[in-house]
């Protein structure tokens, strides 16, 4: 009775999660099938579902478009842009921020958690609070329309990612520090040598995300960048979507499969870390 | 001061030194000269003039944008903010319990909110378009009336909120995770205790996952109350007539359109006050309501 009960009840949770999953896939899924097929089959009622030819050239022709009245969209110039974004704050997140977190969690030093809790308070601050006087600062170093806003600060830590590593190095045992010392060892190669080692998996998160976020960003490369060739993706396919008034949707269906694309195979290839990552955002939360 | 502990103040200063630079330069100096600003005026190309608390007193008394803005906010909000929470609850209840091939599910709900906003602005777009949308036709097929979801003013801010659910996954996660937290030991007595699953669930979960739930909303709000990519690219200008104009999007305007950056700054510092005093509001209303385990 109670087993037949309980065969019951899986089958209805499958039954739920098949059709949620479809919901939840079709919307990927359509964008893929439109991005396939000849701009008249996007045009059709009831809709096409399978193009009658899989117009592979609608990828390489959203990548090169190029029209009388809108010029040419150069999303190749585009992509390398954001990878060069990605690269430096990437880089400059992960090196900063274990540095400062070691100093942070490792290290005893008069003021130190004052500083901290300060640290965790600016956290508190919503971005439109700070993007003026930023804007201000940036003009006047003439940094605007060039990359370095949206990289040079990476490189000086973050509230976020101080306090994500932070949380990481103090579930390291202290013991491990304290006989290097005797040893002999100096700070730097204590952190060099056997923190960072230690951290891999929590740096590997923090690189992620940064990536992400980089990849994803609209509104900083929408205030700093002003000409066409330094815009970034995510700029370019507004920029792209706004002036095509949104006509041609097999392009910018497959425009947009070009930009979803590389999130989700990084995401399939890191899932583990991605997933932990996020876990760890909500429970010290 | 003795020569040990100073010794690791130079140290421990030197490990953060990137830190004194960049809360110094891009928060500290920032935060102060946006509250100086917000009482000036200012348009970045001339030195700031100071008006006292005039910006303030425009905007809330002289602007009726501002109070447009602010209510379209509140009412995404208002609606994105339940169907969210509880959609990812009910995904991560769902997603916890012990079936075969739950990690495939799990990945395809997740999916959906790594679509960068742009794109995902871009491919609803296509989703709720009035002639050849997809989902329109879907309701057409199940006899279900048709609205105009991107022109017709009561539906545009709808069309973000279905927009927003389908991007559940990250709370969902965090969700799923408290849920592994829960101690396996507590669902065991509740079951001596005759609980079926409504009662597992209503007094054993959710209590346990409260602070998750909190931690959410908190989350939430924060999120809900500064939304800008997916309407800016979705509604260009808060079309149809301003419904779909949000406050962030209203602050942006002014600061790098109508170069009124006093007044942008000013809004800003009320939009913090608003998130502090709602996060405040939340904590307080759920004090006696969340329970932190032994701590």
């Amino acid at each position: 009775m109670t087993q037949r009960r309980r065969l019951g009840t899986t089958i209805m949770i499958h039954v739920v999660l098949v059709l949620g999953s479809i919901i939840f896939l079709m919307p990927l899924v359509w964008m893929i099938l439109t991005s396939l097929k000849p701009i008249t089959e996007t045009m059709r009622l009831p809709p096409v579902w399978i193009p009658s030819k899989w117009e592979w050239q609608n990828y390489p022709a959203a990548i090169m478009y190029g029209s009388n009245k809108l010029g040419y969209i150069p999303f190749l110039v585009y992509g390398r842009n954001t990878l060069i974004l990605c690269v430096l704050t990437v880089a400059g997140t992960v090196v900063s921020n274990a540095l400062i977190a070691y100093g942070f969690s490792r290290v005893n030093w008069p003021g130190r958690n004052i500083l901290f809790y300060t640290t965790l308070a600016t956290m508190m601050i919503p971005f439109p609070v700070t993007m003026v006087p930023l804007y201000a600062l940036f003009r006047t170093l003439g940094w605007i329309g060039t990359f370095r806003p949206l990289w040079v600060p990476a490189w000086f830590g973050g509230a976020f990612n101080i306090f994500l590593l932070r949380q990481f190095f103090l579930t390291i045992p202290f013991e491990l520090s304290d006989a290097a010392r005797v040893d002999g060892c100096s700070e730097w190669q204590i952190f060099r040598q056997i923190i960072l080692p230690l951290a891999k998996p929590a740096l590997a998160v923090v690189a992620l995300f940064q990536f992400m976020s980089t990849w994803n960003d609209f509104l900083g490369p929408l205030i700093y960048l002003m000409d066409q060739k330094t815009f970034t993706l995510s700029l370019g396919l507004q920029f792209y979507q706004s002036q095509h008034g949104g006509t041609e949707w097999n392009l910018l269906m497959a425009a947009s499969a070009i930009v979803v694309a590389p999130v989700i195979i990084l995401f399939f290839f890191t899932q583990r870390q991605f997933i932990q990552g996020i876990a760890l955002t909500g429970i010290k939360g | 001061m003795k020569g040990h502990s100073r010794r690791e103040l130079l140290t421990g200063l030197a490990f953060i030194s990137p830190w004194i630079i960049g809360f110094s330069v891009f928060m500290a100096y920032p935060i102060a000269m946006s509250g100086y600003y917000s009482f000036c005026d200012y348009n970045v190309l001339t030195r700031p003039v100071w008006i006292g608390a005039r910006n303030y007193i425009d905007l809330v008394r002289h602007d009726p944008l501002f109070w447009t803005s602010l209510e379209n906010t509140f009412y995404y909000a208002a609606l994105a903010l339940p169907f969210g929470m509880i959609l990812a609850l009910a995904l991560a209840l769902l997603l916890n319990a012990k079936v075969r091939g739950m990690t495939i599910y799990r990945t395809i709900f997740f999916v959906p909110s790594l679509v960068p906003a742009v794109a995902l602005g871009i491919l609803w777009l296509w989703i709720f378009n009035g002639d050849y949308g997809l989902l329109n036709e879907f309701l057409k097929f199940c006899h279900v009336p048709q609205p105009q979801w991107l022109s017709d003013p009561t539906w545009s801010k709808p069309a973000l909120v279905l927009t927003g659910l389908w991007t559940v996954g990250n709370a969902m996660v965090i969700y799923l995770a408290g849920l592994q937290d829960v101690p396996q030991t507590l669902y065991e007595a509740a079951e001596l205790d005759g609980a079926g699953w409504w009662g597992k669930t209503w007094h054993v979960t959710l209590p346990m996952l409260s602070p998750v739930i909190l931690f959410n909303l908190i989350m939430g709000i924060i999120g809900t109350l500064q939304i800008f990519t997916l309407p800016y690219v979705m509604f260009p200008g808060g079309s149809p007539v301003h419904s779909t104009y949000f406050y962030t999007m209203y602050l942006y305007d002014n600061a790098f359109v109508y170069l009124k950056m006093g007044y942008a700054c000013a809004m800003g510092w009320i939009m913090f006050f608003m998130i502090l005093g709602l996060t405040m509001l939340a904590v307080r209303l759920s004090s006696r309501r969340v329970y932190y385990g032994g701590s």
